[in-house]
């Protein structure tokens, strides 16, 4: 086959997305974890591992600077690069939301939950859904299983809508709870931003396969 | 310049007796639709061309923009440099051609028995892959064409002009005598596209013009074409990919498939074809997956 160098490139490019998307995929679910068992030396390790995740990005952006100058790729190829350029930059901003779930969890130390964790959870769980999603419908080049990522995004905008709200009838019922129920909010707003993110991940899909470049507005934040 | 001011169909039309209908771009010619060249100089249509009894191109239609460049890219053997060449009837040279279909410049069938093929290639000029100068002189290089067409100008005025718009005025302004041989081969080569341009052509034709250029007078080359396209309409063929998509505005991909009959595959907008080809077979040869 011809150019199988570039080819054996490509693929350790994407695979390395892939470790990447997992490697984030961790730190999210152990942000949730930090939360609901209130464990600070987690929440820290937390914080200490997104330096890992900051070190793979600007490595795969190497990656793709060495075989956008090397190898001078077209078409498909040079969509796929442009692609996951993007992609590591998402990531990389997810794993951001993580490590900020992480220090919430760090400034709240022993303070008491205003409310039980019920909707947060959930959404931590529908985002790690979207994030899996969205780099399955890559490593397939499925544009029908990215655009059901971005519909997903209606499911974590709706929990927010929950949480927002409780949090809100809480503060205005008990002033003192604000700063703790402030808190609970940054964790939502992050775990909602990780949504998006995967949303735009599945977006790169669609512009790799296709290279139409969608707009899945659907958030509502 | 008293040969400013007439156009190809003048030049030409003096020469016709009867002309062909303007032929449209038939259905399933690989123009697509929403992407119809405006205003074409050249309209290509259903050509076809044996080399005796091989077919060497098969129903190529294609319209070349106007100043602009035009890039023709595909594997060897595909029939780029044969179709570059029916442009000003260089095939004719070749013994036991045959030629079927029309090129048309400015509505004028240039294979129509009218036409003087000699006037065609003064209308449309040639650039080679290896320069090739005159033993002359430089200044005598570029006047060469005009002379033989009776310029009756200012010819220090034309050969200046000619060798500034081929950006090689500040290297030999005070050598005009040297020997165009003695040039080096990116100089050489931009004399002869200043010899191209002297006898005011309305289209540019470059058959790999960079091919035996170092990197440094390629990219010198190329930054030329981009200021010739302002005045002239170029078509390039080129087997360098990067090339094609740093100069061309337009690029055609041609491919010969199992009968070895060279024929046109995809033709758009270059950003476009570059990044998102339509055909599939486009797509494999740009990414090198074959060819």
């Amino acid at each position: 086959m011809p150019r199988e160098q570039f080819q054996k490139g490509l693929q350790d490019l994407q695979d390395g997305v892939l470790e990447m998307g997992s490697m984030v995929d961790r730190q999210i679910e152990r942000a949730l974890q930090s939360l609901v068992g209130r464990d600070i030396p987690l929440a820290e390790a937390i914080v200490r591992d997104d330096d890992e995740v900051n070190r793979t990005r600007f490595h795969l952006d190497n990656v793709c600077l060495s075989l956008l100058t090397q190898q001078a790729p077209m078409a498909s190829d040079l969509r796929l690069i442009i692609s996951v350029l993007s992609m590591v930059s998402e990531l990389e901003r997810m794993g951001d939301h993580a490590e900020g779930i992480g220090r919430i969890v760090i400034l709240m130390q022993d303070e008491p939950l205003v409310k039980p964790l019920v909707d947060i959870p959930k959404m931590a769980t529908e985002a790690r859904r979207m994030l899996k999603d969205a780099l399955d419908a890559f490593v397939q080049r499925d544009v029908n299983s990215a655009y059901a990522v971005g519909q997903a995004d209606t499911v974590v905008d709706d929990l927010y809508d929950t949480v927002y709200h409780d949090l809100l009838e809480i503060m205005v019922r008990d002033p003192s709870t604000v700063e703790s129920c402030t808190h609970l909010l940054w964790v939502a707003h992050n775990l909602e931003r990780i949504a998006d993110r995967a949303t735009n991940i599945a977006e790169r899909v669609v512009f790799t396969v296709t290279g139409m470049m969608p707009q899945m507005d659907v958030s509502r934040y | 310049m008293t040969m400013t001011g007439q156009s190809i169909r003048d030049m030409l039309g003096r020469r016709m007796i009867e002309l062909r209908p303007s032929v449209e771009v038939r259905a399933g010619s690989a123009l697509p639709e929403n992407d119809v060249v405006e205003d074409p100089v050249i309209r290509i249509s259903d050509l076809n061309l044996w080399y005796g009894k091989k077919q060497a191109l098969g129903g190529v239609s294609l319209s070349i923009p106007r100043k602009k460049v035009t890039a023709l890219i595909g594997p060897s053997g595909c029939g780029k440099s044969t179709l570059l060449r029916c442009m000003n009837r260089m095939n004719d040279l070749i013994p036991n051609v045959r030629v079927q279909g029309s090129v048309e410049i400015e509505g004028a069938n240039i294979y129509a028995s009218t036409i003087d093929p000699v006037e065609v290639r003064r209308v449309v000029g040639m650039v080679f892959q290896k320069p090739n100068p005159f033993p002359k002189s430089i200044y005598e290089n570029v006047a060469f064409g005009a002379r033989i067409n009776g310029y009756k100008g200012d010819m220090d005025e034309l050969v200046e002009q000619a060798l500034r718009q081929a950006a090689l005025w500040d290297e030999v302004k005070d050598d005009l005598k040297k020997s165009g041989l003695a040039l080096s081969g990116g100089q050489q080569q931009r004399l002869c596209i200043a010899r191209a341009i002297a006898v005011n052509p309305d289209v540019v034709l470059m058959d790999e013009p960079c091919s035996a250029l170092d990197p440094i007078a390629t990219q010198r080359i190329e930054d030329l074409m981009r200021e010739l396209a302002e005045r002239y309409t170029i078509v390039i063929v080129t087997h360098n990919l990067q090339q094609a998509a740093r100069v061309s505005d337009r690029t055609a991909f041609m491919l010969a498939a199992d009968d070895l009959v060279g024929r046109l595959v995809e033709y758009g907008a270059t950003d476009q074809l570059f990044t998102n080809p339509k055909d599939e077979r486009t797509e494999a040869y740009i990414t090198g997956r074959f060819g």
